[in-house]
């Protein structure tokens, strides 16, 4: 059979100081394909990806287009000549509707006003020829992140893109969301329109692709068809050596270290029981916006419950907020990394102390300890394996596995008796997904209890001893992993089910 | 790293320099020639011995605005309420001045402390308001402004008015001897430094001098420094990290309302020894230009209230010497901010970008 590339790049190379993100990168893309770009952060996907949408230019290379080569200057070039790309955030203007959003910059107008009937009636087709249901008179800024993406992509369609670039489209996205944006690359697909995936989650990529590119350090390490590849050989590739397979480890549950007692916070709570045992890695599941983020916000004492009463080691917390709560040993890792785990600006020292500046050692009266402060980060950094070229350097600039590991480091090196980690890998590469996990594996063999609360039901089902589901803001279930397979955790978690609790 | 606070400090001087060249471009279309204006504006403020003593007397109180204004930035408030603390704080030592009769060693540090504490309440007011309410606090310092100068103009010109005689501007009576700031002079003349005993420079400065320390200690060595700055950059952070967002907030606007409160000392304990209705003219104001251009870095705030010291001193010798106004003095510093705010949009952009791609 004669291949029929629609998208070559031909010896693609870009430094950037200090590093070659591109080198020699030569891919083909064949017409109609979903073809997966794979690779750990910072293997140079995006890097290539933005040469090849005229964000960034190539040092050397070319880009062919159907055989002839093109010059891909911005992405207003890139996207006349039909390649159009999705970022992993959103490009839209949050408090306009869905329809002015997507006729933003390509507006149909009448007598200078937008003609809102005529781009309603093209958006309807185009909707109806790719099978999308988006609601058009929607403002951009309530909706949920797997719908926003629809909006993006119903964009680029409604500019005629023949290729769309996809940039880790599924790592904000929910297990239901995932699916039907899957069934959309089918559409497209089904369409005659290119796809090309870019990810680091190797059942997605599978599942989805037709053909897979493996870029490592920069350099194309492999090209495979779907039937060639599976989760090994890809992985072995990725990172340049075998993958242990991730499993629980047994332990010994000890004594109930943590117990909620009909927790109330209306709208989202409704009387929330919960005990959290020592030695216990405690899965909390669930379709985001259940109420899981106000149940963790309460337990860290962020925020404040109307009713119900909480136990720590059989004693009721009487004075809720994040630094008492931290003063009993409950440690917490954040869902929003950059915007509460963190202070970007702060260097990675001043980073490791938040949370315990205010006392010894880090703080003697009211001076800060330097000496004490710099030593005590050198060690967590070496012990957390944070990759910092100094660590007086603004975390900003640490990538977010780095900067994911200090807040980790921070957290578990004040060895804390309870353990939330929400979403704790959440956009992170392999390597420090693995390491992460073992991590929280050696917090629970340490007898420390752990909740662990994450959309990526693989991690739940792996880790955890016992999974509650959160539906509606209640809990609907509390499970064994060992006994439960994702597709009942799925009834569960869309409300098709429900336990007597 | 080295890189950034080279760049950091580069940024600022190049403003200057563009601010100094459309400011010439300016003079020439004014008919004048732009060297024989600098050549006026520098030879009567840094060449000489007496122009230096001008330019750190008008430096003085800008270090205090200064520091004012980026202690609270660094919080992340906008402080642009310093001229009322100004006028607050200078009232406040004043009344201590005239009514307090100690020896120097006891009445001075009550002043000072007074004048914080006034100027402190002062900021307070806003602080509390944002903290409590969330009511912006760039609006009521603006607001409380006024207040400050009406009200101290109300005092001055009623229960504090000098008896007996006829000033063109209201003032208070003269401060008690404790309560005067000696100048530098005979300090100078005895080390050699010959300076005649006009140039008002007095031991303000180094009073300027020592609060830039205490500013930067505070800030880099201490707890609440750590606080103040974790709130200004990131408050639900902060929060997370077991600080009080609210409570740091009220805080940082006291201490920066408190070195707002010490701008006044320089004019009305080691100047005029009274406090006069309006004396202030905007030193509240330069502080804003002041912080920025000296990045909110004690040290940079020196240089860069030496600097504006060096354009007050200099706009007198223009106005006198040349037919050049000296509003274009104004123009420079307006030009210089604009450049600075510009450069360090540019510059942080630029570092971010190289950071990053060597990640």
């Amino acid at each position: 059979m004669q291949d029929n590339y629609i998208l070559e790049t031909q010896n693609i190379a870009k430094h950037f100081p200090g590093v070659l993100a591109n080198d020699n990168v030569s891919i083909r893309i064949r017409e109609g394909d979903i073809h997966s770009v794979i690779g750990e952060n910072g293997a140079g996907k995006t890097t290539l990806m933005n040469i090849i949408y005229g964000l960034i230019r190539p040092e050397r290379g070319k880009i062919l287009l159907r055989g002839k080569e093109v010059n891909v200057s911005n992405p207003a070039v890139a996207i006349k000549l039909g390649i159009g790309m999705v970022h992993q955030h959103f490009m839209l203007v949050p408090p306009f509707t869905v329809w002015e959003n997507i006729a933003l910059g390509k507006e149909i107008t009448k007598r200078g006003r937008l003609d809102k009937d005529r781009t309603y009636s093209e958006l309807d087709k185009l909707m109806k020829d790719y099978r999308f249901s988006v609601s058009l008179d929607e403002k951009v800024e309530g909706l949920p992140v797997g719908i926003a993406q629809k909006v993006e992509l119903i964009k680029l369609l409604y500019r005629g893109v023949e290729i769309l670039i996809l940039d880790e489209p599924t790592a904000l996205l929910v297990p239901q969301e995932v699916e039907e944006l899957f069934e959309t690359l089918y559409a497209l697909k089904s369409q005659g329109k290119t796809i090309i995936f870019i990810s680091h989650k190797l059942k997605e990529v599978l599942r989805i692709s037709d053909r897979v590119t493996v870029m490592r350090k920069g350099k194309v390490v492999g090209e495979l068809d779907r039937n060639e590849a599976d989760e090994e050989t890809l992985a072995q590739l990725m990172i340049g050596k075998t993958l242990e397979p991730l499993h629980s480890v047994a332990s010994e549950r000890g004594e109930e270290v943590l117990r909620l007692e009909n927790i109330k916070l209306s709208p989202k709570l409704k009387q929330i029981n919960l005990s959290i045992y020592k030695g216990e890695i405690l899965g909390l599941a669930g379709v985001e916006g259940n109420g899981q983020r106000e149940l963790l916000e309460i337990i860290t004492g962020l925020a404040f419950p109307e009713d119900g009463r909480i136990f720590f080691l059989n004693k009721e917390i009487q004075h809720i907020d994040p630094r008492a709560i931290r003063e009993l040993g409950i440690g917490f890792i954040p869902e929003d990394r950059q915007s509460m785990g963190l202070i970007l600006d702060f260097s990675v020292a001043e980073n490791i102390i938040l949370g315990k500046h205010y006392k010894a050692p880090y703080t003697i009266g009211n001076k800060l300890n330097l000496p004490i402060i710099y030593q005590a980060t050198e060690e967590i950094v070496k012990k957390y394996d944070v990759r910092t070229s100094s660590i007086y350097k603004p975390v900003r600039f640490l990538s977010g596995g780095n900067q994911q590991k200090v807040i980790l480091g921070r957290e578990l090196s004040s060895n804390p008796v309870v353990l939330i980690a929400s979403q704790p890998t959440r956009g992170l590469d392999i390597g420090a997904t693995e390491m992460i996990h073992s991590l929280l594996l050696d917090t629970k063999k340490e007898g420390r209890a752990v909740l662990l609360h994450s959309s990526d039901l693989d991690e739940i089902m792996s880790l955890s001893d016992r999974i509650v589901v959160m539906y509606e803001g209640e809990i609907v279930s509390i499970l064994s992993p060992k006994k439960v397979d994702e597709t009942t955790l799925g009834l569960y978690m869309t409300g098709m089910r429900k336990d007597p609790i | 790293m080295i890189r950034r606070v080279i760049i950091s400090i580069l940024a600022p001087f190049f403003a200057v320099i563009l601010a100094f060249l459309l400011g010439a471009v300016v003079i020439v279309l004014l008919g004048e020639n732009p060297f024989y204006v600098y050549k006026v504006l520098f030879s009567n403020s840094i060449t000489n011995v007496d122009g230096w003593g001008y330019v750190l007397f008008n430096a003085t109180p800008f270090i205090f605005s200064g520091l004012a204004v980026a202690l609270a930035f660094k919080g992340g408030l906008f402080n642009i309420g310093v001229e009322g603390q100004i006028y607050m704080g200078a009232f406040a030592a004043a009344w201590i001045g005239i009514t307090v009769n100690l020896p120097p060693v006891l009445e001075m540090p009550l002043a000072f402390l007074f004048a914080m504490l006034i100027g402190g309440l002062w900021g307070l007011i806003p602080g509390f308001l944002k903290a409590r309410f969330g009511a912006h606090e760039v609006i009521n310092t603006i607001m409380l402004n006024f207040i400050a100068m009406a009200l101290t103009n109300y005092l001055v010109n009623n229960p504090f008015k000098e008896q007996g005689q006829i000033n063109p501007i209201p003032q208070t009576k003269e401060l008690y001897s404790g309560a005067i700031i000696p100048r530098v002079y005979p300090l100078l003349n005895k080390i050699g430094i010959s300076i005649s005993s006009s140039v008002p420079l007095n031991y303000t400065l180094f009073l300027a001098l020592l609060f830039c320390f205490f500013t930067w200690y505070l800030l880099e060595r201490t707890r609440w420094g750590y606080e103040i700055k974790a709130v200004g950059l990131n408050p639900k952070a902060s929060r997370y990290g077991g600080i009080n967002p609210a409570y740091i907030t009220m805080i940082t606007m006291f201490l920066s309302g408190a070195l707002g409160g010490l701008g006044g000392i320089n004019d009305v304990m080691g100047y005029r020894y009274r406090f006069l209705d309006g004396f202030s003219h905007g030193i509240g104001f330069t502080g804003i230009a002041v912080a920025l251009l000296g990045k909110n870095n004690p040290i940079g705030i020196i240089f860069a209230s030496i600097l504006f010291g060096i354009l007050d001193r200099g706009a007198l010798a223009m106005d006198v010497f040349t037919n050049t106004p000296r509003e274009l003095i104004k123009v420079i510093q307006a030009v210089i901010i604009i450049f600075v705010a510009v450069g360090n949009e540019l510059i942080f952009r630029l570092l971010t970008r190289l950071e990053r791609e060597r990640e």
